[in-house]
């Protein structure tokens, strides 16, 4: 009886620290880069385009570049994405053509995203003659989301109660109606929270647009569709790995991480106190 | 409350002044009860009216429950198993408990009814596999499953994974069997079968069943307990209490003037 | 007129659909299409299994052994790390916590989830490396050790979330049941709640194995960059996807060494397939249990 009280104490203590040490590595990985990265931070740090070669000044057309290149992407891959989740969960016919389209989202989600930036590169900036461009980026953005969006707004369609529909298809609306009328409003919280997530993925990655989109030197702030852009991941890495002058440029690549942080956390955070309110409300 | 009396008798399973609360609800009240060794005592009552979490007392599972507070004692054996010092997982290997939904590991059959000895550790493979074909022979499963031992548990019917779940029970030769209202997931025929097997084994070990069916109380045990909002209303030999009932509102339960 | 925009509504739900399986031909097609060629002048079994990876000499070579090595000790390195960590920490929060810190750790762990692999990065090149370097005394941080700190601590969310889910979606009752027949929590976690959660942990492991070897900044910034096999876990290497990543520069379109990326992403993509299929048959077969 001993040993099992001991094995049993033992086992529970082991758990814990595996707990405590994943929390204080994480700890100390983000107060790492919040500490040092906050003292860089200021209006102008966020305002201001860099100066003297990369080395002082802000991060504010990188700022500018992952705002466009997210919300470009998502615009056109949540149309996509809800379309294809309405062919999933409402139509669902003929089976074997469902199973290939579920086969090929689940694929699509686990491509590695350098290949992603591989693809975008050969058929983008190449192929269509799109060059490296904010078009090109947010293109190969646009299908990284999509299996992202078409997962979350398969399960808020799921979740939508049959009462409802059958109501709606009993009182003689079509499916198209019944879809745009009842399901969707219904499920749409669900699928914002999902499309605020993707957002959140896109603005931190960085492979998919190293070869479509980014560039660390830009002269002007992105005027078109066809202009290089700047990006927050990307001039991160950038900065360590291609900088001058590393005294300057490790505290901006700091201040760059902190930004890019709080931005992609606070997204997915938001995201998570949508959900958290709506399935409080909900009486179902 | 009631029979004080009964615990100078030959009981070693008693319950004594047994109050809970969880959080602010006091659900039990002050209860005394003593189990007769060999015989099938009956908690019958109202939903709601405690019978299960009393049940539940005799081997502290409601230690599981959050805000759980219990005063009292509950002597098995002489030994309060609500002292501080009392060791949980070995009081729950000395109570037997079947549920009221079957509920087999998703194992063989023979690793189920196996499982309470191979935890301890202190038994060789020859005792287990004799202890566990005793075992099932006590749960009447033994012929049925005797070829397929190794087969997986979830393969039975819900009738014979009850009676496995009975014979698991069995294997640690418990000195108390708990059961939770164990038919009332299953089939006339199932049903019947296990209140013979439990009418056989109180030979075996001392049985405290919950049902809420009145008639299968009637059927099958030597003494019941009435429960009504917390309190221990009655308690007494089944065929005194079913016809001449002492308290009104036993009467009122059994004639089904409120259920 | 309401008939006809149902029809035409319906049709377009199933064209935008096919847009998802269009995509992902065209992905398989492209690397295929520009990666293939090498194989005209590289046999199939040298690129495979050579260790030379001189794709700038003037006799160009073309083996991605150690490439091909580097990654799956990369992968190896981190699992070692996120699995303990991340099942343990699963494990604690799904058996042992209690109801409020289970309800918080999980938006946590799905925030941590969320920060992007470049951030690791820069934690591993500025913090962590020059701390490995002081501490064992060595000539650079950047290598296999460090690596696998920062891929596993990347990878601990993935595991310990999925892994959580499976856990608690084990009936209570056969907890009950357990604990009924005498055995201790732990008894209960390790015979029990964990071998019916077998699959949901199962598939995180597979899912963190993908997540960590298509991983590409983290290595780029942290493995060190040398096409060698590492001998010990202190030493440089280079794995696939930060071949292609720091390479893709160098090259001129259409030359060999611009197709040996490309034939370099095709084994990666057969690489995360097989392991997608794999779990995706792990969780065929928990549900027809």
């Amino acid at each position: 009886m001993n040993l099992r009280k001991l094995s049993n104490h033992a086992g529970i203590g082991a758990l814990s620290l595996c707990l405590l040490l994943t929390a204080l590595a994480l700890l100390v990985f983000l107060w790492s880069i919040i500490s040092k990265g906050w003292s860089v931070l200021s209006w102008e740090f966020i305002s201001q385009p860099p100066r003297e070669a990369m080395t002082s000044g802000g991060i504010y057309p990188a700022l500018l570049g992952t705002l466009y290149l997210t919300v470009i992407s998502i615009a056109i891959a949540l149309p996509l994405g809800v379309m294809t989740a309405i062919y999933l969960n409402n139509y669902g016919k003929p089976h074997w053509l469902v199973r290939i389209v579920k086969v090929a989202v689940n694929t699509l989600a686990g491509v590695p995203s350098i290949i992603y930036g591989l693809f975008g590169m050969a058929v983008f900036v190449n192929l269509l003659r799109l060059d490296v461009s904010l078009l090109a980026g947010s293109f190969t953005l646009a299908i990284l989301a999509l299996p992202l969006i078409i997962n979350a707004s398969e399960e808020a369609l799921r979740s939508v109660p049959k009462d409802f529909t059958d109501a709606s298809l009993a009182l003689g609306a079509t499916e198209r109606q019944t879809i745009l009328r009842v399901s969707l409003p219904t499920a749409l919280p669900n699928i914002l929270t999902g499309a605020i997530i993707s957002i959140g993925r896109v603005a931190g990655e960085t492979a998919p647009i190293m070869f479509t989109a980014a560039t660390f030197y830009s002269r002007k702030l992105p005027k078109s569709l066809s202009d290089e852009v700047m990006a927050l991941p990307y001039h991160i890495f950038a900065l360590m790995t291609e900088g001058s002058n590393a005294q300057k440029q490790v505290p901006i690549a700091y201040g760059t991480a902190v930004v890019l942080l709080f931005l992609v956390l606070g997204i997915s955070a938001l995201a998570i106190a949508i959900r958290y309110q709506i399935r409080r409300k909900r009486k179902w | 409350m009631v029979n004080e009396a009964s615990c100078l008798l030959n009981t070693h399973i008693c319950v004594q002044n047994l109050n809970l609360w969880f959080g602010a609800n006091h659900v039990l009240h002050a209860v005394d009860l003593c189990l007769y060794e060999h015989r099938i005592t009956a908690l019958i009552g109202p939903s709601g009216c405690g019978k299960t979490t009393l049940l539940r007392c005799f081997n502290r599972m409601n230690d599981l429950i959050d805000g759980t507070r219990i005063t009292g004692t509950l002597l098995l054996d002489d030994e309060d198993i609500y002292h501080p010092k009392a060791q949980v997982t070995s009081i729950r290997s000395r109570v037997g408990m079947v549920f009221q939904k079957p509920n087999p590991f998703p194992k063989s059959i023979y690793a189920n009814v196996a499982y309470g000895l191979a935890i301890t550790g202190k038994y060789s493979k020859a005792q287990i596999r004799e202890r566990v074909r005793e075992s099932l022979m006590s749960a009447w499963l033994w012929d049925e499953v005797k070829d397929r031992l190794h087969d997986s548990a979830m393969s039975l019917s819900g009738g014979q994974q009850q009676r496995l779940c009975i014979a698991r029970a069995l294997a640690n030769q418990p000195r108390v069997l708990l059961l939770d209202e164990p038919t009332s997931a299953l089939d006339p025929q199932s049903t019947a079968k296990i209140e013979e097997l439990l009418t056989e084994l109180k030979k075996q070990v001392t049985i405290l069943i919950v049902t809420h069916n009145i008639a299968q109380a009637g059927r099958i045990s030597d003494y019941t307990a009435f429960m009504y909002l917390g309190d221990l209303i009655e308690f007494g030999e089944t065929q005194q209490v079913f016809t001449v009932p002492k308290d009104p509102a036993t009467e009122a339960y059994l004639t089904g003037v409120f259920g | 007129m309401e008939a006809l925009k149902n029809k035409v509504f319906k049709l377009t739900a199933y064209v935008v659909a096919l847009f998802s399986v269009i995509f992902l031909f065209g992905i398989i097609f492209s690397i295929f299409y520009e990666g293939l060629p090498l194989f005209r002048v590289v046999p199939l079994r040298e690129f495979l299994f050579s260790r030379q990876w001189y794709p700038t000499h003037e006799d160009p070579e073309f083996g991605i052994w150690t490439l091909l090595v580097g990654s799956i000790f990369a992968t190896l390195g981190a699992l070692v790390i996120a699995l303990p960590l991340g099942l343990g920490s699963a494990v604690f929060i799904s058996e042992i916590a209690g109801k409020r810190w289970r309800e918080m750790a999980k938006p946590v762990i799905e925030l941590l989830a969320a920060i992007p692999s470049v951030v690791y990065g820069l934690f591993g090149m500025a913090v962590l490396a020059p701390f490995v370097r002081e501490t064992f005394n060595l000539d650079t941080g950047l290598n296999l050790f460090s690596t696998s700190i920062i891929l596993g601590l990347m990878v601990v969310p993935i595991i310990a979330s999925m892994s959580e889910d499976a856990l608690s979606s084990v009936a209570s009752d056969l907890r009950e049941a357990s604990l009924a027949l005498g055995a201790t929590k732990w008894e209960t976690i390790t015979r029990i709640v964990i071998p019916a959660a077998r699959s949901g942990v199962i598939g995180s492991i597979l899912l963190g194995f993908g997540r960590a070897i298509g991983e590409t900044m983290v290595v780029l910034m942290v493995a060190g960059g040398s096409a060698q096999i590492p001998r010990t876990v202190f030493q440089s290497l280079r794995p696939l996807t930060s071949t292609i990543a720091a390479e893709m520069g160098e090259t001129v379109m259409g030359d060999l060494h611009f197709q040996s990326l490309f034939a370099i992403a095709i084994v990666l993509f057969v690489i995360t397939f097989l392991t997608n299929l794999i779990t995706e048959l792990v969780f065929l077969k928990r549900s027809s249990r």
